[in-house]
């Protein structure tokens, strides 16, 4: 019996060092080398919806779940460009259409089980799995043909597309890689969409990223603890993540997570109002925590009018003043007419930008930066109406058939800074002659008005893009696209701008050249400054805060835009 | 003791509505128009002394501006004095009354904002004033509404009995059972988006009137009721006299003891409706002031916890309400314990 045991022992032991012998290839990372331990605190403003890579949608669920896995070429938060992350190289064939990726070896799951080649394969079959309804699933998809990727060899994986595609390294930033082993029984039943809830058992979740599920309080907080076996070391050799626990707390308004920031309750902030930044200014004299501005971020904030088809007889009233919405004078005038330096001082303290186009300057590298600011004229503004066959009658604007100019401004309730900006458009358009009404609604009603039924006049909404890289603005910007907001149904022909955008936006999507590419996007940017298909008015500022003592805070504006080197995060 | 407060609650109403009516005169501009260079500007300190210690009998201001490269926070500019002056005509002010003339004013560049100004830079005292128009008589319309409506199914149900009073109280208790606000917040969806201002307030009154008959008709069927089996009632009817006759002649003024109280009651509670219902931003909308959606502003913590005078038109809530109540206990000790 003790013979069998010492065999069994001598067994194990060799085995253990023959897998040992693989010498994990291991990153190291550049930033600050730091001292272990410590908790840090984060809040998040609602509950994740799930711990599942392939479904998530919502930004909590995103903010946890890009801390327990890891994708294979990173975007770098700081620099806006790709990196390698779980493939330490790549290469691609001249053509742009094969990508041949090679992984690090001897890295482990969070559970200890390697990853290899197998779980590269699998990861994307449930990605594009229909059965699963991811939403990566559209970006993994370029025109109508799935990216296939094939295991070369243990460690080495193709990707293949059809056709040429100018931001694919960028495709492969947080499409998080997943454990065959733990889930291939659920996607082989079709079940895959249903793992991993904020209930499943710890040791059943499993991933490459620098944290693992700890605990689970629901509707309080979520706790995450240090993966052992993560593949990140700092420039002194020391293993990350720094931090032994990374705690998400459920604070459900900004108002309220702003008052636990301050009172040291919570380490971490993001996208603060401007308002709530300079209240937290006062107290950061004190020094326990510093506030950052970090710039213009990706987000832009415009006016649009409803430019849909409608259905004959349906809608009449907004029928009727589409003839003045369809003038490009008319939207142009509009736009003459607003004061955004007046909306980035009174809504955003001074802590944002006028825009021209949607663009924002907090985009480097492709903001077209040839184009004139935006200038408030209302004489121009005048003229163009005067131009267009607008007349006045009393001060107040009419169009030609005498009818008086005037419509409702729709915009979410729940967002002060929003119906600021809509009340300070409605006091320019009445140095126009134009009614505005701002009318805020409950945030579902307007989505409603907006993507379904097209019961409304013009809005104001905000979109941000995700990434840099123009091929995420092709939803936006190509006709018919989901969120082409302002025309979502057309049915008559296009404007030959409209034309010139679509193809436009086509053609730089499979430009491999960079420099022709931005010249596309340029034009892009150019059109939408002149026709005006949405008004640009104002990027926020990005505004974060972190306590003093913590050490390699490096805040970005790409989400997400504090957490995303929590490895590196130490307490000093 | 009694009288003395009664006397001066009426004061304190009276001076109030009269302020709300004259808001064109009092206000001293427009209720909304923006300064965008003076978002949240503090009330500005009207001053008697200079800088060179001399005294000065009609009060002056300074100028304020925002300090350089720091929003929100102001500085006088001392070089320049601006007298207040009263009485002052402007020309052709869209928001000013025919004449254009009000109590006070400064000249420009300098502005006078006594109680400061909010995020848009407009005259928190303006649109006090002007607010004060929309919730202070939506409450006293409302209350008439309300009371009117009460007062006739409270009458019918008490006076006839049967099935009548059953139906109309069977419904009273369904309308005071009903979840108002959720309500209300479907019904806003419901209706189209543009509604001017005119139409939101009566909107706002029709809704808070008849939302709430349910109360003082249950109230005035009690008083009918007693006052049905009177003797001389009965006699009344004995001799021949027919339904309205008696509810003209003997009924209706025995109900009016409770009405007067009911309303003393329920205006200041539908101010506070109005309040509620604007602050949630189901009233007169933006830029059109009222005291519940200039509050709105509070809901946001750096508003409440940075400009104190943000606060005031719930400030201002204060007095009128206890004028209200200090009415209606006079009221009630005089016209007895008939109502609640």
């Amino acid at each position: 019996m003790r013979v069998l045991l010492s065999i069994a022992i001598t067994a194990w032991t060799s085995c253990a060092f023959a897998q040992g012998a693989v010498a994990p290839d291991l990153l190291r990372s550049d930033g600050e080398a730091g001292k272990r331990g410590g908790r840090l605190v984060f809040a998040l403003h609602s509950e994740p919806k799930t711990l599942n890579p392939v479904t998530a949608v919502d930004t909590p669920s995103h903010e946890v779940i890009g801390r327990l896995t890891a994708d294979l070429i990173h975007i770098d938060r700081d620099t806006q460009r790709t990196r390698p992350a779980l493939a330490r190289a790549w290469t691609v064939s001249p053509d742009g259409r094969h990508y041949t990726l090679e992984l690090r070896r001897g890295l482990r799951f969070s559970d200890g089980h390697p990853f290899d080649a197998d779980d590269v394969v699998f990861s994307f079959q449930c990605y594009l799995d229909e059965r699963n309804a991811s939403p990566q699933r559209d970006l993994l998809v370029v025109d109508g043909k799935p990216i296939v990727a094939r295991k070369l060899g243990p460690y080495r994986v193709a990707v293949d597309l059809d056709q040429p595609y100018a931001a694919a390294e960028r495709l492969f930033d947080s499409l998080a890689m997943l454990p065959r082993h733990l889930l291939e029984k659920a996607q082989r039943e079709g079940r895959l969409a249903e793992v991993w809830g904020l209930g499943t058992p710890p040791p059943e979740i499993a991933g490459l990223g620098p944290f693992r599920v700890k605990a689970y309080t629901p509707g309080d907080r979520l706790i995450l603890e240090r993966n052992p076996h993560y593949w990140k070391v700092d420039s002194a050799g020391q293993a990350l993540p720094y931090l032994d626990e990374l705690v998400f707390v459920l604070v459900p308004n900004e108002d309220a997570q702003v008052i636990r920031f301050k009172a040291g309750e919570t380490d971490l902030i993001t996208r603060v109002s401007a308002a709530n930044f300079s209240v937290l200014e006062a107290d950061a004299a004190v020094g326990r925590y510093r506030l950052q501005d970090l710039g213009a971020g990706l987000e832009y904030t415009f006016l649009f009018f409803n430019l849909n088809d409608l259905d004959k007889g349906r809608l009449p009233e907004i029928a009727r003043k589409q003839a003045w919405f369809r003038q490009r004078a008319f939207r142009q005038a509009v736009s003459a007419a607003l004061d955004r330096q007046g909306m980035v001082r009174l809504v955003y303290q001074g802590r944002g930008t006028a825009l021209g186009t949607h663009v924002t300057p907090g985009n480097k590298l492709w903001v077209n930066a040839a184009l004139p600011r935006p200038q408030r004229s209302i004489p121009r503004a005048r003229a163009l109406l005067a131009e267009a066959g607008f007349v006045w009658k009393d001060g107040r604007l009419h169009d030609a058939a005498g009818a008086p100019v005037e419509f409702t401004v729709v915009t979410n309730a729940a967002n002060a800074q929003r119906v600021q900006m809509a009340t300070i458009a409605q006091a320019d358009l009445r140095e126009l002659g134009i009614e505005a009404q701002v009318v805020p609604l409950e945030n579902r009603g307007l989505l409603d008005r907006v993507f379904k039924t097209h019961d409304y006049e013009a809005a104001v909404m905000a979109l941000a893009n995700g990434d840099v890289d123009p091929s995420g603005e092709m939803n936006v910007w190509v006709s018919g696209s989901p969120t082409h907001l302002w025309a979502l149904s057309t049915s008559g022909p296009l404007a030959p701008w409209e034309t010139e955008i679509d193809d436009l936006m086509r053609r730089q999507l499979v430009t491999l050249d960079g420099r022709e590419r931005k010249r596309q996007y340029d034009r892009v940017q150019e059109l939408v400054a002149e026709n005006l298909p949405l008004i640009p008015l104002v990027s926020p500022n990005v505004l974060v805060g972190a306590k003093t003592a913590l050490g390699n805070f490096r805040p970005a504006i790409l989400d997400p835009t504090v957490l995303w080197n929590a490895d590196e995060l130490f307490w000093r | 003791m009694s009288g003395r407060r009664t006397t001066a609650a009426g004061l304190v109403l009276a001076a109030v509505h009269l302020a709300a009516l004259s808001a064109f005169f009092l206000a001293p501009y427009p209720p909304t128009e923006q300064n965008r260079t003076l978002p949240y500007a503090p009330p500005t300190r009207l001053r008697f002394v200079d800088d060179s210690g001399r005294l000065h009998l009609r009060p002056f201001v300074y100028a304020v501006a925002e300090e350089e490269g720091a929003t929100g926070r102001y500085r006088e500019d001392r070089r320049q004095r601006f007298p207040v002056r009263f009485l002052v005509r402007e020309g052709g002010d869209a928001g000013a009354s025919p004449e254009g003339l009000r109590l006070f004013g400064v000249d420009e560049p300098a502005r006078i904002f006594l109680l400061g100004t909010d995020g848009f830079g407009r005259d928190q005292l303006s649109r006090l004033l002007h607010g004060a128009r929309i919730s202070l008589f939506a409450g006293l319309l409302a209350t008439v509404l309300s009371l009117t409506a009460g007062w006739v199914l409270g009458t019918l149900a008490g006076f006839y009995g049967g099935w009548i009073d059953t139906i109309l109280m069977r419904s009273a208790d369904l309308f005071l059972a009903l979840p108002w606000l959720y309500l209300l917040f479907a019904v806003r969806a419901v209706l189209p988006l543009h509604v001017s201002p005119a139409q939101a307030f009566l909107l706002l009154v029709l809704i808070i009137g008849l939302v709430d008959w349910a109360r003082p008709a249950r109230l005035v069927r009690g008083v009918v009721i007693s006052a049905r089996e009177r003797p001389y009632v009965l006699a009344a009817r004995g001799f021949g006299a027919g339904d309205l006759y008696l509810i003209r002649r003997h009924i209706a003024p025995q109900t009016l003891g409770v009405l007067l109280t009911q309303a003393s009651l329920l205006v200041p509670q539908y101010i506070l409706a109005e309040v509620t219902l604007s602050f949630l931003g189901l009233g007169v909308a933006e830029p059109v002031p009222s005291w519940g959606n200039m509050l709105t502003a509070l809901q946001r913590y750096h508003v409440m916890s940075s400009y104190w005078w943000m606060w005031l038109p719930g400030l201002a809530l204060v007095p009128v309400f206890l004028a209200y109540f200090a009415l209606s206990e006079a009221l009630h000790a005089r016209v007895g314990p008939a109502s609640p």
